[in-house]
């Protein structure tokens, strides 16, 4: 039998209820199942984490480094979006 | 020399790549790099992955021997967060576009290199503290630096390993104040265990600046922060007050402090041994190597049954969707 190092899973952790679930790394596995088995024995071995996500690293789409500038441009000539933008009479509490 | 020249390089896209280095960029792996900076990568990162999966070997001697029941749980769980270590920097090193089966391929065939140091045997329980406390100790000068690496993908492999490690060096501390503390016996059984591993330990920081063939490229392309010389440096200023603490000597009659510097001065090294040991011809070389391909071998009933329960459970979930 082929010795074949099974397909890729991303895998993301939750440390903490509420917390949002980061990227750890990745685990070879069978299948789903398998792969979350793989990934609480590789990135939960303490006790922080609560929760776990594997998905396969094949279903995961990417923006490209090269189109980052382009991409995200709409986002950084919008100084209105920031509260810093507006001018309050002095003295006055807003928040 | 070597008989392939590595393909030349987009200079604009060179100097895009070292003007984003220079400012301080994290690389990601999707990121364009020169063919030369993905190989040295490799090479450096299945290095390290080989000698954390090796690692394991020297402290797995002992599990069945830990001398209580704390003892064996606490390297139970220190020998699991080396396997660890392992998958973490292999899947960092896959994102450079190598698959795990050439990497464990190149180890179990004797071409990948992997740490000296764990070609050393484990002679007595008190090496089990020891290596907690210089091995991981060196590991955790490294590491620290390379937590700063600018490969994504293995700066975010290290943090999570520094993170673990301290636990590492503590307990092999601890080992060692417990034993210098203890009869006559077992102060000269660590003692000895001191004696073994000091040089080797010195010389996991690799050989000498003037003599690292990779160094400079590594440096400039902040693959390294910090030569081979300044960690081993690091290391000895924050090991021998440790040992003085818990009254062990290092095997150095060389050794000083040298007040203006503020650095433990120590003797030369001896490098061909380290050559030997890398030649393949250190105590446990063989030894090694028969141990992991025994493992991987061992361990092929169990992808077979995993693979043929995913098959399983797969047909399952058609038929029942049928
Ligand atoms: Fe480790
Ligand atoms: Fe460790």
């Amino acid at each position: 039998m082929s010795d074949t190092q099974w397909p890729l899973w991303e895998v993301f952790t939750q440390e903490g209820e509420g917390a949002p679930h980061e990227h750890a790394g990745s685990v070879h596995a069978t299948d789903a199942e398998h792969a979350i088995q793989n990934a609480r024995d590789v990135y939960a071995r303490r006790g922080k984490v609560v929760s776990l996500w594997v998905v396969p690293t094949e279903s995961i789409s990417a923006s490209s480094p090269g189109d980052a500038g382009p991409l995200f441009d709409p986002g950084s000539d919008k100084a209105y979006r920031h509260p810093q933008f507006y001018k309050s009479p002095r003295g006055v509490k807003i928040f | 020399m070597s008989m392939t020249t590595a393909p030349a390089e987009d200079p604009t896209k060179l100097a895009e790549f070292e003007s984003r280095l220079n400012a301080g960029e994290t690389i990601e792996p999707k990121d364009w790099m020169p063919e030369k900076y993905r190989k040295q990568l490799i090479r450096m990162m299945s290095q390290h992955a080989h000698s954390e999966i090796v690692g394991m070997l020297p402290e797995g001697n002992w599990i069945t021997r830990a001398p209580s029941l704390r003892r064996k749980m606490v390297l139970l769980a220190k020998v699991q967060d080396e396997a660890g270590h392992g998958l973490y920097i292999y899947c960092g090193t896959e994102t450079l576009n190598v698959s795990r089966e050439e990497l464990v391929d190149q180890l179990l065939t004797g071409k990948a290199k992997y740490s000296s140091i764990f070609n050393y045997p484990t002679l007595t329980w008190a090496d089990i503290g020891v290596i907690g406390w210089f091995v991981d100790g060196a590991a955790i000068v490294n590491q620290t630096m390379l937590a700063k690496t600018s490969y994504g993908p293995y700066a975010r492999a290290m943090i999570r390993i520094c993170k673990e490690e301290n636990f590492h060096k503590r307990q092999g501390y601890e080992i060692c104040s417990v034993l210098s503390n203890g009869t006559p016996a077992q102060k000269a059984m660590v003692q000895d265990a001191v004696n073994r591993w000091w040089w080797p330990s010195l010389m996991m920081f690799g050989p000498s600046d003037a003599a690292s063939p990779n160094s400079a490229e590594l440096m400039r392309w902040r693959v390294k922060k910090e030569t081979n010389d300044a960690l081993r440096q690091r290391f000895v200023n924050l090991t021998i007050p440790q040992a003085l603490a818990i009254n062990l000597t290092v095997p150095d009659p060389g050794l000083r402090y040298d007040a203006e510097t503020e650095n433990w001065e120590f003797g030369a090294i001896d490098w061909s041994e380290f050559q030997q040991v890398i030649a393949g011809n250190g105590p446990c070389n063989r030894e090694r190597l028969a141990a992991r391909r025994k493992a991987h071998d061992d361990g092929a009933w169990v992808r077979e049954a995993a693979e043929a329960h995913a098959a399983r459970q797969a047909a399952k979930a058609q038929s029942s969707a049928a």
